[in-house]
């Protein structure tokens, strides 16, 4: 018996390095996604990115997806078979996938591996994400012109940094134009959940909220503002085609430059382990069409979207005051990204506690 | 024209264990026309699907990681059902059994010696006993619906585990990330080969399939459950305690998921997260039936399911075929199973006029 383990071994290992060692001609790529391609928002905008890597490369690469991951111990295992399968890049798309993807890169040295909105690299693993609080300062001035009774109803999805400073530089833009601007936050606990998104949305409306924003990934708040009569902001990917007379502009992810210019990389031999944090400047947010709001609204968001996009203006330039009044950064600074990366307390004039 | 169910004389034993191996063919026929319509090669998409997997020790191993807590599960399950207690809420004991395992290496990360695993265990274990006895109290005292009350309290459970990974269990240096802090080694379950993910959870399942089985064949207790199970008055008269037995099946069975539920957390997760299970306590209950509730058979039927997923996965690396039709796959399953079962205790008959009510109830 002892015998037949220890031959299953060898067979096990000997498999592994040959499998590591098979080199083919064209550069083959691997994506992981948390949901199903169809979700028309996180996974959606991550497979355009992907078929912009299809478009760009043609005959030279050859990419696979696995969608409907969850983020369980199932992660480990396809991130591993997408190693195996002799994939020479691996983007995995979702947060829960840190602690597999770091895991598995451990074991297969000679694969690059791209993580999205984590915090953990390796040699071999690097991370990515996008300023998206940057649509978000631009969403808040327009909102603030926007709204009659001066209430925003904000959708959450998790009390990470990623959302907290989202609503703060929301918050901020909005003050920006108008400084009595009042926003009420729901959180919801998940990423996407039509039915609960829904239910938040109609909450916050009863509660004279008159614009929406949503920082979790399904169109059903703006179909509860349609049906509503107020307006809001896509999220993830442009969603007019659900409240094509309800939805202002969107935060678009495009992740397609990045991807391109990563698997480029990979072919060229030049790829290093990297963190990439991109915004407007790197293509990786995009502005959908700014729809149903008055002409000069439109042009002051395009223009504070140029300026952020030249580096002009950012939306944590100081003085930025935290919710207890103190100073986070003082006039002519601007807050750093480790402080932005951690970031776990509300700006001045938002009501309520970040749920810890 | 009407078609009617009628009961069949006696059932045909040699049918009853084909059964299974019936369903499956008649799966793998129905998967391979459904591949066709999907415009792809319907050999080669099964061959991916259900061989490819068993021939490469890696995908050896990720099939028993993956079949391990549906078996340790289903295991339990089949005295439970055997015993006509019908406990939907494994997820949730399954998720109980890996919070109070967790207790040791969450709140007190310091403690590190080679006590810490069997610790945590044992008291998984006892997590989801625990958690499964509320519905036997609830079924024994108030005679409410053990169906209801297992499935609702795995809402219960699923919450719990949401708001402490939320809450007091954060990892205090996640960045405020719903994620426990990562186990520390002596918290981690063995693997059974050095660099694999297959671990020791796999023994545990298989031994504990050996010792229900021998239980139901050998002892007291299995006639007992055989007896309250098929014929409760009877029980009652040879002076078995049905309530006794309702404790009995969900207190193990529920010890057996929380066992799961620990040995999955401490291995291929080594954290506590929002989610640490796609599910198991749910599929574990077509394993159980799959299997004919026998400890033994539910080996087979786990792996079987097991897979599937595997399957589903590498069907969609290497054809690129939709991950639906692995769930599309285990529910055309479940419905040959349950259609065959139902064709060998019944027979269909065509009625082409209206008989009296009498002859229909004769």
């Amino acid at each position: 018996m002892r015998k037949l383990f220890a031959a299953a071994a060898a067979v096990a290992l000997g498999l592994t390095a040959s499998l590591g060692a098979q080199a083919a001609d064209k550069t083959k790529v691997g994506f992981v996604y948390v949901g199903p391609v169809g979700d028309m928002g996180w996974s959606y905008q991550h497979d355009q990115g992907r078929q912009a890597i299809e478009k760009k490369f043609g005959d030279k690469v050859e990419t696979t997806y696995v969608e409907s991951v969850s983020e369980g111990p199932d992660a480990e295992r396809v991130i591993e078979k997408l190693a195996r399968a002799g994939n020479d890049i691996i983007f995995t798309t979702s947060f829960g996938y840190m602690n597999p993807t770091v895991k598995v890169a451990k074991k297969y040295p000679d694969v690059k591996f791209e993580h999205a909105t984590g915090y953990k690299r390796a040699d071999n693993v690097s991370t990515y994400a996008a300023r998206f609080y940057e649509g978000r300062y631009v969403i808040g001035q327009i909102a603030a012109k926007m709204t009659k009774s001066k209430i925003v109803g904000y959708i959450g999805a998790t009390p990470i940094p990623e959302v907290i400073r989202g609503i703060n530089s929301f918050m901020l833009g909005a003050q920006s134009i108008d400084p009595d601007i009042k926003v009420k936050i729901i959180w919801i606990n998940s990423w996407f959940d039509p039915g609960k998104e829904a239910d938040a949305a109609k909450a916050l409306i009863d509660q004279g909220a008159d614009i929406l924003v949503q920082h979790t990934d399904s169109a059903a708040p703006l179909q509860v503002a349609a049906e509503r009569g107020v307006v809001g902001f896509g999220q993830a990917s442009d969603m007019i085609k659900f409240a094509p007379k309800n939805q202002l502009t969107a935060i678009v992810d495009h992740w397609d430059e990045y991807y391109i210019s990563r698997v480029q990389a990979v072919m060229d031999g030049s790829w290093k382990s990297e963190d990439t944090w991109g915004g407007f400047d790197m293509e990786m947010v995009h502005m959908a069409d700014f729809t149903n709001m008055p002409e000069d609204v439109a042009k002051m968001a395009a223009e504070t979207e140029a300026k952020i996009k030249s580096g002009e203006l950012h939306p944590f330039d100081g003085p930025v005051y935290k919710q207890d009044g103190t100073l986070a950064v003082k006039e002519g600074e601007t807050l750093d990204d480790g402080t932005l990366l951690g970031m776990n307390w509300y700006v001045q004039g938002i009501d309520g506690k970040v749920p810890q | 024209m009407r078609l009617e169910m009628q009961k069949r004389g006696a059932p045909s034993q040699v049918m009853s264990l084909m059964s299974p191996v019936l369903a499956i063919i008649l799966t793998l026929i129905t998967g391979a026309i459904m591949f066709g319509l999907l415009g792809f090669n319907p050999g080669k998409a099964l061959y991916v699907y259900f061989v490819e997997p068993l021939l490469d020790p890696w995908s050896l191993q990720e099939l028993v990681v993956k079949a391990s807590p549906l078996i340790l599960i289903a295991v339990g399950l089949t005295i439970c059902y055997r015993s006509n207690n019908w406990n939907i809420g494994a997820e949730g004991q399954f998720t109980m059994g890996a919070i109070f395992g967790s207790v040791l290496p969450i709140m007190f990360p310091d403690f590190q010696n080679y006590a810490v695993f069997p610790i945590m265990l044992a008291m998984g274990a006892i997590g989801g006993g625990l958690f499964a006895y509320i519905p036997a109290l609830l079924k024994n005292r108030f005679a409410t619906n053990e169906i209801l009350t297992s499935l609702m309290l795995t809402y219960v459970a699923l919450l719990f585990l949401d708001f402490l990974v939320r809450g007091p269990w954060k990892d205090p240096d996640g960045y405020n990330f719903p994620e426990s802090r990562l186990f520390n080694d002596y918290a981690l379950t063995p693997s059974l080969f050095e660099g694999g993910r297959m671990h020791i959870g796999a023994v545990f399942a298989v031994v504990a399939a050996i010792l229900v089985f021998v239980l139901f064949i050998r002892t007291l207790k299995g006639f007992e459950i055989k007896v309250i199970g098929e014929t409760p008055r009877a029980g009652n008269f040879a002076g078995f305690s049905k309530e006794k037995m309702t404790v009995f099946a969900f207190v193990v069975s529920g010890a057996l998921t929380g066992l799961a539920g620990i040995l999955e957390v401490a291995g291929p997760i080594g954290q506590l997260r929002p989610t640490i299970s796609p599910g198991y306590g749910f599929t574990a209950i077509i394993v159980a039936f799959l299997g004919r509730l026998n400890p033994i058979g539910a080996i087979f039927a786990g792996l079987l399911l097991a897979l599937s997923y595997l399957g589903g996965e590498a069907a969609q690396v290497d054809l690129g075929i939709s991950e639906k039709t692995a769930k599309a796959f285990q529910g055309i399953l479940l419905f040959y199973v349950l259609a065959c079962d139902t064709l060998i205790h019944y027979r269909i008959r065509i009625v082409w006029r209206n008989k009296l009510r009498a002859k229909e109830v004769a």
